[in-house]
């Protein structure tokens, strides 16, 4: 059973959004890390970069696996989750803990579009 | 039905192996092909040869085929195999295995690799190499598309005009398909142009420039400022070396490069007509998952021991498909053994003195060639090692030709007019005697 | 198999050498400038002569190859390598040339690529070769190269799609991509084919041409390729025909005469030469008569390609002869459907009916699956085969099924050879049922146990000195 947190919004592909003061935290689910495994290597933007709701900002690779990550929402990244960079387990050791990047929104009402905690565990079918 | 000595079947192999699909003829496992495509009459192929015959044959056309002294490089050098190479290369453990995917039974062609990997950032004083390439030109266009991939936004490389000819066509052609727009930097006083450069990375959408370390006309550049012009316009520098030679000149690391590209030929691989050579690529840390290719890394099995695996494949195109950092696939690993034992046998001072007698014998030639009158220097005080170019008072063609009917492949035309030399340590006083000689008197 | 833990760098001593140069008789020549000059010292290896021998030797104890057993490798057509082809590719004749000496010099070489442009040519019934890429890869690349500039020459520039089957090879996508065409993947039917229905409505102005190999990576032949073949040509677009599973087509069907306009062959895979640890390869293009004009625009390496590989390939060409090419087709087949019928019973056949040269499983029947015991996977059963002295077969690949297993004997196997390996993989299966820890313990009696891949991915160890 994988783990899910009320109050957040999430994606069909298994990103989590939370909102604090504007920005959008975003990370991948419990559930999405516990499919891809032993994460090696979490392949982030720039600071600076700019994201596209629905379109890739980067990736997680296992040893023999690589998945995209999808965009919940669109605006500027204006941090990236560092830590990630040499220690990408911390992904596999708490998901939600260990946000990827945070996003300067640039339309807020692309959150709505998300599903709640309810919605998404339905969307696994757990 | 005659055998054949490759294909082991038996007439009576055959008929079980039918009973056992339950099929009545070979033919029947065929019968989804559409009838049309069934391929009726003979092929237009000759007859077979036994392998006496074949030895014969092969025999004759390499007879055909007249014995040199070679002087000329332009990408291929002929330097000195030991004859250790090509008995440890030809052991069929390792000549008829394939890519290292099944790790436990593949540790021998995984620890040559990483040995080969060290020894390539050892001659470059890069971070990491991978586990080879097809051959040079081709790593110089895979280090186009990577300083694209490496830098945001920017569609441009510029080629120095002074990499070989044939560099410059293959790293077009991937560019022109690729999307990647190429510029050029001109060569001037017999070096990359450094203010003509500064004035192109102005522009602001240059991702890469590929400067060569020894240009077409053997002269070792001076890449001073090259690196902090390029950085500073956010773009990264690709050295294009001749890995021989690195035991004495500057490495590219020592240049500032990015990424260190050539050819691993004149690393002791013969000849053999332009194939099977090695393209080898160094980058720095920082473009680790950007590279092309297949990387070896060392980790540990479950009883602890010392294990080595193909790692970061992430980048490939096995997983990533489209989004691979490459193509590539099978690359040239059995000529990276070739280079490893080379490199193993010779070590620093055995490369280091193959650099001397060919640079001893090079100036020794330039100079005798000099004397006879019937050349100039377009390039006077430049330093140059094993190749040097002249312009001759008669035709390029003519200088070639008289050399050819003695015996000596020398004197190449260059696009110039110049003819170009190149002198390896398997060239003898006595045979440069000969070759001037035969200048004098043409 | 031994282990044996150095490398060459640990066997160093100052001051060793083991090479042997000529004394230097030249005048010395001045200098060269300083600050072109190496600074930063060069570690490589300081050993004797002796020591490389024994240590390469040793090294190639731990690799297992196709002289070593069998080698079922699925898509990878391990075939027997041929001794005489080492041979004549070893001929100072051939191994002195230089690759820009002119045509009076070479005429022997020359004679190789003319001869080895007809004979493949009548082999896949195309119109003529180039012989410039390096391996199968390479081929792709330069064959979408040729079909871009196809319609480029044309003057039409929409076509930027390439159509390529989900079952394809991971190296199809990245070569278009790398060719700078978008993918677009056509759905595979319940039966492993292309789907001809879903194919229709991709076809436009904007595909420049499909990628398909025939028989496909489920080693099925394509039973519509006929109107594949008329629909894309109909929209404009060109078929190209990825050589890597060409072998079962030997002798007896071309791809020329499939419809096919743009091939590459591998010739380390169907022509015998040996696949050297990954490498050299040769993957020469064929094109139909219409798209000759494109070949000399296209230039993808530095001379004339592997011209030693090739000249393996002409060798084995000539020991086969119009009289033997059909045996390699056809016994490739028989080989594979032999073992398919003979392992059903023990591995989930997905597909059932006659395959080609190669097929695949999707795992076992009995993964032996129980209580808190996990059951054994297609990478057990692959691991497990290398303690009987068998080289695994392909495994997760194709992407259609999650437990692939491919299995490809090529032409080159005995009935004995092959036998044993039915009776293992039986035996293998049968252990799986018994108790699936042996398998996921497996192997037991290689070198290495199963090496920590996450941790060679998390902490990159590249190089010698990154291990200090």
């Amino acid at each position: 059973m994988s783990k899910i947190i009320e109050g957040l919004k999430y994606s069909e592909s298994h990103e989590w959004v939370k909102v604090e003061d504007g920005i959008a935290v975003i990370g991948v689910t419990d559930f999405a890390q516990k499919e891809m495994g032993d994460i090696t290597y979490v392949d982030m933007p720039d600071v600076d970069d700019e994201v596209n709701a629905g379109e890739e900002f980067g990736a997680l690779e296992s040893v023999k696996a690589a998945s995209d990550l999808i965009s919940p929402v669109s605006g500027k990244v204006v941090e990236v989750n560092e830590a990630l960079d040499d220690t990408p387990e911390l992904v596999n050791e708490d998901a939600f803990e260990n946000w990827i990047i945070k996003v300067e929104m640039s339309d807020a009402s692309e959150l709505d579009a998300l599903m709640d905690a309810a919605a998404y565990k339905e969307h696994i079918g757990e | 039905m005659a055998g054949f000595s490759y294909i082991p079947h038996t007439d009576a192999d055959i008929r079980a192996m039918l009973d056992r699909i339950g099929v009545g003829k070979v033919e029947d496992l065929y019968a989804d092909v559409p009838k049309e495509f069934l391929k009726k009459g003979p092929y237009a192929l000759p007859d077979a040869m036994s392998e006496g015959e074949v030895r014969e044959w092969l025999g004759s056309l390499a007879d055909m085929n007249p014995r040199m002294k070679v002087f000329v490089g332009a990408g291929a050098y002929d330097h000195y195999t030991p004859s250790v190479i090509p008995y440890i290369t030809s052991r069929s453990e390792f000549l008829t295995a394939y890519t290292p995917y099944q790790c436990e039974i593949s540790q021998g062609t995984l620890r040559y690799i990483f040995e080969y990997q060290s020894m390539v950032c050892e001659l470059t004083g890069m971070d990491i190499s991978n586990a080879s390439l097809y051959d040079g030109p081709t790593a110089a266009a895979e280090a186009m598309k990577m300083t694209v991939a490496c830098t945001k936004k920017k569609t441009r490389v510029l080629l120095s005009k002074g990499l070989l000819p044939n560099v410059i066509a293959v790293v077009e052609t991937y560019a022109k398909f690729h999307g990647v727009e190429i510029g050029h930097v001109p060569v001037k006083d017999g070096q990359t142009c450094l203010d003509c450069l500064k004035a192109e990375l102005a522009k602001g959408d240059v991702a890469g420039v590929i400067v060569p370390e020894i240009n077409r006309f053997g002269i070792i550049e001076d890449h001073a400022g090259f690196a902090d012009a390029i950085h500073e316009a956010k773009a990264l520098l690709v050295e294009y070396c001749d890995p021989s030679t690195l035991a004495v000149i500057k490495s590219p690391a020592e240049w500032g490069a990015d990424i260190a590209v050539g050819d691993g030929q004149s690393l002791g691989i013969p000849l053999c007509f332009g194939g099977p050579y090695v393209g080898f690529m160094g980058v720095k840390k920082d473009y680790m998952r950007k590279m092309p290719g297949r990387i070896v890394g060392q980790t540990t099995d479950k009883d602890g021991k010392r294990a080595f695996v193909l790692t970061l494949q992430a980048r490939e195109q096995h997983i990533k498909r489209e989004k691979a950092t490459s193509n590539i696939c099978s690359n040239e690993s059995l000529m990276a053994l070739w280079v490893t034992v080379y490199l193993s046998l010779m070590g620093p001072e055995g490369l280091r003195e193959v650099n001397r007698l060919s640079y001893d014998g090079a100036h020794y030639l330039k100079a005798e060639l000099l004397k006879t009158g019937k050349f100039e220097d377009p390039f006077p005080g430049k330093p140059f090692l094993k190749e040097f170019v002249l312009k001759p008072a008669k035709h390029p063609g003519l200088v070639q030709n008289d050399l050819e009917k003695a015996g000596f492949f020398a004197a190449l035309e260059t696009e110039e007019g110049y003819v170009s030399f190149c002198v390896t340590e398997k060239r003898t006083k006595e045979e440069i005697d000969a070759l001037v000689k035969i200048v004098k008197e043409g | 198999m031994k282990y044996y833990d150095k490398l060459v760098f640990e066997l160093s001593q100052k001051g060793r050498i083991g090479y042997s140069l000529p004394v230097n008789r030249f005048p010395s020549a001045p200098e060269l400038p300083v600050e072109l000059k190496r600074e930063a010292a060069l570690d490589l290896p300081e050993v004797s002569e002796v020591d490389v021998v024994r240590h390469y030797t040793n090294l190639s104890q731990m690799n297992f190859g196709v002289d070593t057993g069998f080698y079922p490798l699925g898509s990878c057509t391990m075939k027997y390598n041929p001794k005489i082809n080492e041979e004549v590719a070893a001929l100072p004749g051939f191994n002195g040339l230089h690759p820009l000496m002119h045509a009076g010099l070479t005429k022997g070489a020359l004679k190789v690529y003319q001869d080895m442009n007809k004979f493949l040519a009548a082999i896949t019934g195309m119109d003529s070769f180039t012989f410039d890429p390096c391996a199968g890869a390479h081929g792709e690349l330069t064959g979408l190269m040729i079909m871009r500039q196809y319609h480029m020459n044309r003057g039409d520039l929409a076509r930027t799609k390439v159509i390529v089957p989900d079952s394809a090879h991971g190296t199809n996508p990245a070569s278009a991509a790398v060719c700078g065409l978008e993918i677009v993947e056509v759905k595979s039917l319940e039966n492993g084919r292309v789907d001809v229905e879903a194919l229709k409505p991709l076809l436009d102005g904007t595909v420049a041409g499909m990628m398909m190999t025939n028989p496909n990576t489920l080693g099925l032949f394509e039973t519509q390729i006929k109107e594949i073949t008329e629909l894309v040509h109909a929209s404009g677009g060109l078929m190209y025909y990825d050589g890597a599973n060409m072998n079962p087509m030997m002798g007896v069907v071309r791809p020329g005469d499939m419809g096919f306009d743009i091939m590459h062959l591998n010739l380390h895979k169907t022509f015998s030469t040996p696949h050297g640890g990954g490498g050299p390869g040769s993957g020469p293009v064929g094109v139909a008569a219409h798209l000759v004009d494109c070949l000399p625009e296209i230039r993808v390496s530095g001379f004339h390609g592997n011209f030693g590989v090739i000249l393996r390939a002409y060798a084995y060409i000539l020991m086969l002869g119009k009289q033997n090419l059909k045996k390699v087709g056809q016994y490739s087949v028989l080989s594979a459907n032999y073992i398919k019928e003979c392992l059903k019973d023990a591995y989930k056949l997905p597909i059932e009916g006659v395959c080609k040269h190669e097929f695949v499983f999707d795992g076992l029947i009995n993964d032996g699956a129980h209580d808190d015991v996990h059951g054994a996977t297609t990478l057990d059963v692959a691991k497990r085969l290398l303690d009987f002295g068998f080289h695994a077969p392909t495994i997760y690949f194709p992407l259609l099924f999650h437990q692939a297993l491919m299995i490809e004997p090529t032409e080159t196997e005995s009935k004995e050879t092959i036998d044993a390996f039915i009776d293992v993989m039986h035996k293998i299966a049968a252990e799986a049922a018994e108790d699936p820890r042996i398998l996921q313990d497996a192997p037991h009696g290689a070198p290495i146990k199963r090496p920590d891949e996450t941790a060679a991915a998390r902490n990159p160890i590249l190089k010698f000195k990154d291990a200090r």
